[in-house]
């Protein structure tokens, strides 16, 4: 046995996770490209393929002209580089490549990387070297060339907002004035109109929350209601702005993220291994917004990637669901504030069960509690443990196993499904996967109820000795 | 906060406190009705001055307030748990195979070329066969597109739900898109104890419809007599359409024994149930239907020895009389068909293959097939022969009534028909069948050998795929166009052997264009080629990942 092999040893010492088909699919920018990736997916076209101890993995795959292309994945990134001209990230050739390795394993022998291949991930590794040593820290890069204008530039950014605030309270108190009735008739102008002031503003936080007050008139039965609350967290959100002085700081940090206000990752990096949660796209105007729940084993923590795609383009930050990658994450200030930036990996982790759970009828209190340092929150996450998925009149719930454990009863918690979970094939999936018994799942608890992301399969875990379940299953 | 000073109003903070107070459907009743209307505040007190801030301040804080506070629900009543599922789960390799199949099914289709790469929905069939006959259990998570692809396709049906097992009839149980898995388990195997009289009788009386047909078929496939015994108690009382269905049962697991039930129901009331009870005795050669059947078909056909060479006159029967009716034999032709001919053909369809060869003078059946018929009757007598023998799965006939596959298609003496070869076929041995159809292949190419391909078994014998390939490749070398040929490819893909892949492999590589080729054409057979030998390969490798 050979103890080392010249160079570092493998990262993090831990086995190298190989992505499954499902994670792969993940990283799909859309379903065109996921279709052709899947396509390419078989030993057919590819040729010269390997892969190293660090799990990057390489192949050419031969296209319609002469030359193959030449692709290769850093799965600690994921990064990927292929000579083929496609503007979509990752190529399907990335894809194909990643598929071949997740349902082919002879395909791929242990190597040293093609030269090719190597330059590219030599170049790489070089640049993450650099970049984590103190003397040229992240940091530095971002920071502002001259404070003292930097400090002008937000001082009259502050004054916009404070402005639009002012504008957006004057326009409420109208709206009240007349009544909320009046708004099903003047239609969405009204509302376009206010929002686009709140870009002019500066304040995109305060015209996003405009304009889903626009899509609430109108939205079906009960509709006043919500328009009443949304519009009075609304002036909430302007008097804070307009008091901020006055507030603790990280309840300012908050405020001044609900306004809209960029903000940069600044708390200490914490280092951990993230088990990747869920990932999903929420579209929004002409971008489109990611989401990246991540879990930390060490800290316990759960962390919020965020991260934009502009007009068309998928964001291209992009982490496989169930895998668990060894890396530092920078939080983002503010109270109750999950958000995170991914900072340097350090490879990949094998594949771990779910973060610890609590029970349905503890979720409200999560919930609550979070509200307490951030009034605006919608939803917060959550891991239930031991529920079951039940048909209730409107749709779904979630039910707690053991509160009472025969079939039938009616004691014990449950939490509703969030409408948008309704409608998503992942409701199924969820469905299937209790088979009527208690599952692990991780979502949002909210006041619209719960939304659940991920699940783990319980079946499995019985045959791969794990007491907590198998591997995770996306349900978004 | 603007504050007004005015002694009768009072302070915004003290009007806020008591709009905060009031209780949250006020609110809303202020709100929608505009503060001017109706201004937010307690009875008999004025509304506060800063009417419209006071409402949002008691908005924002009941909302928060709410949402902080809110409990967990009642549970609904729960489902029934999913009975467990005892066949162990899939090997991981083929687990990913699988979503990796359903995932290619539900993303849209592309462009009309299909490339090299292999089309993943049409292997799902044979994934899921394999699946079975090795007895894995369907991974849960990957029950819902499995139940959406048998949605979409009928023919995925059975080998998908009986993968899908209780948790997926579970799952459809659950769900209105997947009623359709419902149906399929109604009509399947009945929960009632076959070794309990009572209970088997109970069911035969009280059950529904669907129920009774499944019981007498399960009855049938473990004790023919008893079932026959079972349908015998109320046979008098059903209804004419039910009646039908329960003989149909008796198609399965036919014997001698059937016989008196069957004459019986040669004078039922109904037309429909007449004329499949003769159906049915006249597949049993040894049957009196099938004797007297042979004994008006011996009247009308005989050897002719006037001439030189032997040869064989027809006298077609010049009236369908009650008793030929009683048996079966219907009277009125379809438009355009003349009575007499129509009345022959249903009397040799009926009559025992066996009975030919003996009024042949011992010639067999191949020497009797070739025999020359008079006055134009050839067609209708061979094509009557062929019906009798794929209705009494005699291959001697079958055989002769094909011909030798290599003998010109229109000039044989059997039937020239492709519909009726196939059936002709299906009578065969896989082996013989293989084998017929690559002969076939090799003499006349392609252009009709579809549907006789769909009757062989899959994977093909090693002489039929090889000449399949072999007149793919000498089509190639015709110059014609691969899609003209598409059929048979994408049967190939599904069909060949994997084992045949590395024999393929010399064909994928670009030939030169050949003068009088079509354009380009060499360039799409390569391409052609290379799909079926990627395909090939893939099979392999889904099969070695369910065996592991």
């Amino acid at each position: 046995m050979q103890l080392s092999h010249g160079g570092e040893p493998s990262p993090a010492g831990a086995p190298v996770a190989r992505w499954s088909v499902e994670q792969v699919l993940a990283l799909a920018p859309d379903t065109a490209s996921r279709k052709a990736g899947t396509r390419l997916g078989a030993a057919g076209p590819w040729s010269g393929t390997g892969c190293d101890a660090t799990g990057a993995v390489w192949g050419l795959c031969k296209g319609s002209g002469s030359t193959p292309y030449r692709t290769v994945v850093d799965p600690t990134g994921p990064a990927y580089q292929c000579s083929c001209p496609s503007r979509k990230f990752p190529c399907k050739h990335a894809l194909g490549l990643l598929l071949l390795r997740a349902s082919d394993d002879a395909a791929f022998r242990s190597a040293e990387p093609a030269d090719w291949a190597e330059e590219w991930l030599a170049g790489r590794r070089a640049r993450a070297a650099r970049t984590s040593s103190p003397a040229a820290g992240g940091g530095s890069v971002r920071g502002p060339a001259d404070p003292a204008a930097a400090r002008k530039r937000a001082e009259r950014r502050a004054e916009r907002v404070t402005g639009g605030a002012q504008e957006l309270e004057q326009r409420l108190a109208d709206l009240l004035r007349g009544g909320l009735a009046a708004t099903d008739r003047s239609g969405y102008g009204l509302w376009e109109e206010t929002a686009a002031r709140m870009v002019d503003a500066q304040a995109p936080g305060l015209a996003a929350r405009v304009r889903e007050l626009g899509a609430i008139t109108g939205s079906g039965p009960g509709w006043p209601v919500r328009l009443l609350e949304e519009c009075g967290l609304l002036h909430l959100l302007d008097a804070a702005w307009l008091g901020r002085d006055r507030l603790p700081d990280p309840l300012a940090a908050t405020v001044r993220t609900r306004v809209g206000l960029p903000l940069s990752a600044e708390g200490p990096p914490v280092r951990d291994h993230w088990l990747v949660l869920a990932q999903y796209d929420i579209p929004d105007g002409k971008i489109v917004a990611r989401r990246i729940w991540l879990y930390g084993r060490g800290s316990g923590r759960t962390a919020l990637l965020l991260s934009f795609g502009a007009a068309g383009r998928p964001p291209a930050q992009a982490l496989p669901v169930g895998a668990t990658i060894d890396a530092e994450l920078t939080p983002y200030p503010g109270g109750g504030q999950l958000r995170a930036e991914l900072g340097e990996q350090f490879g990949a982790t094998a594949a771990a069960g779910p973060p610890p759970g609590i029970a349905a009828a503890a979720a409200p209190a999560v919930y609550g509690n979070a509200l307490r340092d951030d009034p605006w929150l919608d939803a917060w996450p959550v891991t239930l443990r031991d529920v079951i998925p039940v048909p209730s009149k409107d749709g779904w719930q979630v039910a707690d196993a053991h509160a009472d454990a025969h079939p039938g009863a009616r004691t014990g918690s449950a939490l509703p499904l969030a409408p948008a979970a309704l409608s998503r094939p992942g409701l199924w999936k969820l469905v299937a996967l209790s088979g009527g018994g208690p599952v692990t799942v991780f979502g949002e608890i909210g006041h619209r109820g719960f939304d659940p992301f991920a699940a783990w399969d319980p079946g499995e875990g019985v045959e791969g000795g794990g007491a907590t379940g198998g591997s995770v299953v996306r349900l978004v | 906060m603007p504050h007004t000073t005015s002694p009768t109003a009072p302070t915004t903070a003290s009007a806020s406190a008591s709009v905060d107070s009031l209780p949250w459907e006020e609110l809303v009743t202020s709100a929608l009705l505009g503060t001017d209307r109706r201004p937010p505040a307690p009875r008999g007190d004025p509304g506060p001055a800063d009417a419209p801030a006071a409402l949002l301040d008691a908005a924002a804080l009941h909302t928060v307030r709410r949402r902080a506070g809110l409990l967990p629900a009642v549970p609904e009543a729960r489902p029934e748990p999913a009975a467990p599922d005892p066949r162990p789960a899939l090997p991981e390799a083929a687990r990913h195979r699988l979503a990796h199949l359903l995932a290619d099914r539900s993303a849209p289709s592309g462009a009309g070329r299909r490339g090299t790469a292999p089309d993943l929905t049409e292997l799902i069939p044979q994934w899921l066969a394999i699946a079975n006959r090795r007895g894995f259990r369907a991974p849960a998570a990957l029950l819902p597109p499995l139940l959406d692809a048998a949605r979409a396709r009928t023919d995925l049906r059975p080998q998908a739900l009986a993968f899908a097992g209780p948790r997926g009839m579970w799952l459809a149980g659950l769900n209105p898109d997947w009623k359709f898995a419902l149906r399929g388990a109604a009509s399947g195997a009945p929960q009632t104890d076959l070794t309990d009289p009572d209970a088997v009788a109970r069911l035969w009386e009280e059950g529904l419809f669907a129920e009774r047909v499944a019981l007498l078929d399960a009855v049938r496939a473990q004790d023919p007599p008893a079932a026959l015994a079972l349908l015998a108690t109320t046979w008098p009382t059903e209804r004419a359409e039910d009646r039908l269905m329960f003989l149909d049962s008796l198609r399965s697991g036919l014997s001698g024994f059937d016989e008196p039930f069957l004459e019986q129901a040669l004078s039922d009331r109904s037309r429909n149930v007449r004329a499949t009870a003769a159906e049915l005795l006249s597949a049993l050669p040894g049957s009196a239907l099938a004797a007297r059947m042979a004994a008006r078909a011996l009247s009308c056909v005989h050897p002719d020895r006037t001439g030189d060479v032997a040869s064989i006159s027809v006298e077609a029967p010049h009236e369908c009389d009650a008793d030929m009716q009683r048996d079966g034999v219907m009277a009125v032709p379809p438009t355009g068909r003349g009575e007499r001919s129509w009345w022959l053909g249903q009397l040799v369809e009926a009559t025992p293959l066996g009975v030919w060869e003996e009024r042949f003078g011992g010639r067999p059946a191949e020497e009797i097939v070739a025999l020359p018929v008079a006055d134009d009757w050839a067609d209708e007598l061979h094509t009557a022969w062929c019906r009798a023998a794929v209705r009494q799965r005699n291959p001697r006939w079958s055989r002769a009534l094909l011909g030798r596959p290599s003998e010109p298609v229109a000039s044989g003496p059997g039937t020239a028909s492709i519909a009726e070869r196939s059936k002709l076929l299906a009578v065969l041995g896989e082996g013989e069948r293989a084998s017929w159809v690559a002969e076939f292949i090799a003499e006349h190419g392609l252009s009709e050998a579809f549907q006789l391909l769909g009757v062989c078994t899959v994977p093909w014998a090693g002489p039929l795929g090889r000449a399949v390939v072999d007149a793919l490749d000498i089509a190639r070398d015709g110059g014609s166009y691969p899609w003209s040929f598409s059929g048979v490819m994408g049967l190939a893909e599904r069909c060949l052997d994997p084992a045949e892949a590395d024999r393929l492999e010399v064909l994928t590589a670009a030939q030169d264009e050949q003068e009088g080729a079509s354009p380009g054409a060499g360039g799409y057979w390569s391409e052609a080629f290379q799909r079926l030998v990627s395909t090939l390969r893939l099979r392999a490798a889904m099969e070695a990942e369910l065996m592991a």
